[in-house]
């Protein structure tokens, strides 16, 4: 889909939502929605609980299928791919996850490479150094051969991400990584995706921090029941007003003295008031 | 599709570890499924030269590979090859759909015993006995039409947009609990002599199996089990749960249904002949898992463990008890004993 914006350079996107309705069972979580991922994007989403935004991304990697309307992959109803196709494009972190007992860091991450593998196919040498490499770049290399279920939370939610990574797909959706990270580890994350990005793979996150969404996106999508209520470049959209009317939180919005991004301070200051 | 990650190189010391961890879990399961064979074939060559003739295993090679038509040979290999041979592949057959199922529905209780489908072979099995007769062939086919009856049954109640494996696992008590009635009911209507022979069945056995009897589930077995090996890739990736296995590209609800169906043919192909053996299904995967060390259940291991694990009870069954025994005896007190345990056991990790 491409569509000229406002500088007139071309905005393409590989990935869209095109007028879905999504629903679990008679729940309607949105309806009429339309979403496009820019190309390139580091695209990062962010909304109170319960939104939606879960349910988006399941939407957008076939995991819901919309009761209306449709999902669009390089120009194709993704409804239209084989399933292994489609996965070997876009892949998901999703928000929870279970290991098998007893299963190994590595061989969980491998599992990651079940797209590009066939019945004729198994395990190749490119599986391999594809495992390698995620595991390296999300720091669970040295975890290889424990087994998942004694890691912590934090070192079990990197060995996730590595699966996904392993998973080697252009785009990438991912559904609160940085859940179950200490701060350092949540920066690592978002830098070492940053650079994912930076090197070319579209990414889609969910992110409940806003002044993390607002320094990593380049792209960001707030949500609030079920619809778009903003979407832009983070220094265009983001504003007190937006995160009161989202959020219902009273704050002022100043510039990151790092990185120049919009900063929400909350206004409230509990008990000393 | 050329991946546009571009990650950093991996060190070689993250390297080594990984082989060396998969070397050595797969290492592991390679030896462990080695020895589970090589006990399977000499607990099978002592069977075979146990009983009222007996015979060293290398005389039991012998009085195979000799051409004549002497006595010791027709004994072995007709009168305790077709037992012995049920007893290492039904164990296996067994073992397998436990695996399946267990897995399926991540729960060591979600086994084909378990959730209702040897209860409902009985009941087919009693339907036919009480009303048609006790002819082997008819027996199979009640044992059959009651099986899978029960399995889709058990399958359309757990439905409700997918099947969750709790759910088939509570539904499937329940059906056993109402079936388990319904057999009851049955043998007590039944003539005396009926029910005698209704109840032997109902233990599970392979006393006075004969080639003609179990041939055909050899047959149907040996055709489930290239189908199971197809879908063991799919089978790991619904580990994960369901979403991960989707966004893998797994067509999760055809992959789990085709799994369904392959370990209800194995397990009725088994229970048609031989009656609904309990605790194999039941226990071979999770000693093997432990035997292993491995990811989930292993499905080679598992099928090799309850091929030694049935040929163990039947031997016992036959030989070490007062009297012989139906083998279905020996598997549901030895099955019972762990159940509980198992029981217990998950009790205690739910709590902690
Ligand atoms: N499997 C389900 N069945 C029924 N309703 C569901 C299901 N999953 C989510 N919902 C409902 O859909 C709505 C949107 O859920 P969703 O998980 O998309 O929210 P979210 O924005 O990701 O929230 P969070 O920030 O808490 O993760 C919620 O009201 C939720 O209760
Ligand atoms: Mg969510």
């Amino acid at each position: 889909m491409t569509e000229i914006s406002p500088t007139g350079e071309a905005r393409t996107s590989r990935l869209a939502a095109e007028a879905v309705t999504l629903a679990y069972d008679r729940r309607v979580v949105s309806t009429d929605l339309t979403v496009e991922i820019p190309d390139g994007s580091f695209t990062v989403i962010i909304g109170p609980n319960g939104c939606g935004k879960s349910t988006l991304l399941r939407s957008l990697v076939r995991l819901l299928k919309p009761s209306s309307g449709q999902v669009v992959l390089d120009g194709r109803a993704v409804s239209d791919y084989r399933a292994k196709e489609a996965a070997r494009l876009v892949g998901l972190l999703p928000q929870t996850s279970q290991a098998p007992d007893g299963i190994t860091v590595a061989d969980l991450v491998g599992r990651g490479r079940y797209p590009h593998q066939g019945l004729i196919r198994q395990w190749s040498p490119a599986d391999k150094e594809a495992v390698d490499r995620a595991m390296a770049a999300t720091g669970v290399a040295d975890l290889a051969s424990r087994p998942v279920d004694q890691l912590s939370g934090g070192q079990r939610q990197r060995v996730w991400v590595a699966m996904a990574l392993a998973q080697e797909t252009p785009l990438l959706l991912l559904d609160e990584p940085t859940t179950y990270l200490d701060i350092a580890h949540q920066i690592d994350l978002l830098d070492l995706l940053a650079q994912l990005n930076r090197a070319g793979s579209t990414l889609v996150a969910v992110l409940h921090d806003l002044n993390q969404a607002t320094r990593y996106a380049t792209h960001l999508i707030v949500m609030k029941d079920g619809a778009i209520a903003a979407e832009g470049a983070p220094r265009d959209v983001f504003t007190p007003e937006l995160v009161h009317d989202v959020f219902g939180l009273p704050c002022v919005v100043i510039e990151d003295p790092v990185s120049g991004t919009p900063l929400v301070v909350p206004t409230s200051l509990g008990h000393r008031e | 599709m050329s991946a546009s990650l571009d990650l950093p190189e991996a060190p070689a010391s993250a390297e080594q570890a990984r082989a060396g961890a998969v070397r050595r879990t797969r290492t592991r399961a390679g030896v462990v499924s080695l020895s589970l064979v090589a006990a399977v074939v000499v607990l099978g060559l002592v069977a075979l030269g146990t009983g009222s003739l007996r015979m060293t295993p290398l005389e039991v090679v012998d009085s195979i590979r000799d051409l004549g038509a002497g006595y010791p040979r027709y004994v072995v290999l007709h009168e305790r090859l077709p037992r012995i041979l049920a007893a290492a592949v039904f164990g296996a057959a067994l073992g397998l759909a436990g695996a399946v199922f267990q897995s399926l529905t991540r729960n060591p209780l979600g086994s084909p015993d378990v959730i209702g489908f040897s209860t409902g072979s009985y009941t087919g099995a009693l339907v036919v006995i009480t009303t048609i007769g006790t002819s082997a062939s008819a027996v199979a086919g009640g044992a059959l039409v009651g099986g899978i009856g029960t399995a889709l049954l058990v399958y359309a109640l757990a439905w409700q947009g997918g099947v969750a494996g709790f759910r088939l696992i509570i539904v499937g008590i329940a059906v056993t609990a109402l079936l388990a009635s319904v057999n009851t009911y049955l043998l007590l209507r039944a003539k005396l002599e009926v029910a005698v022979a209704a109840a032997t069945w109902g233990a599970g056995s392979l006393n006075l199996l004969t080639w003609g009897d179990v041939v055909p589930a050899l047959v149907l077995i040996g055709l489930l089990l290239p189908v199971v090996a197809a879908l063991s890739g799919p089978l790991r990736q619904l580990e994960l749960g369901d979403d991960a296995a989707r966004a893998h590209g797994v067509r999760v609800e055809p992959v789990r249904l085709a799994l369904i169906v392959t370990a209800v043919g194995l397990t009725a192909a088994v229970t048609a002949v031989a009656g609904p053996i309990a605790f194999v299904a039941l226990s071979a995967p999770q000693v093997a898992h432990r035997l292993c060390r491995s990811a989930g259940l292993p499905l080679t291991a598992s099928a090799l463990t309850g091929a030694f694990l049935l040929l163990l009870a039947d031997f016992a069954a036959q030989h070490w008890m007062p009297q012989a025994l139906p083998v279905g005896v020996v598997t549901v007190v030895v099955g019972g004993v762990y159940l509980l345990w198992l029981l217990a056991h998950e009790a205690r990790r739910k709590a902690a």
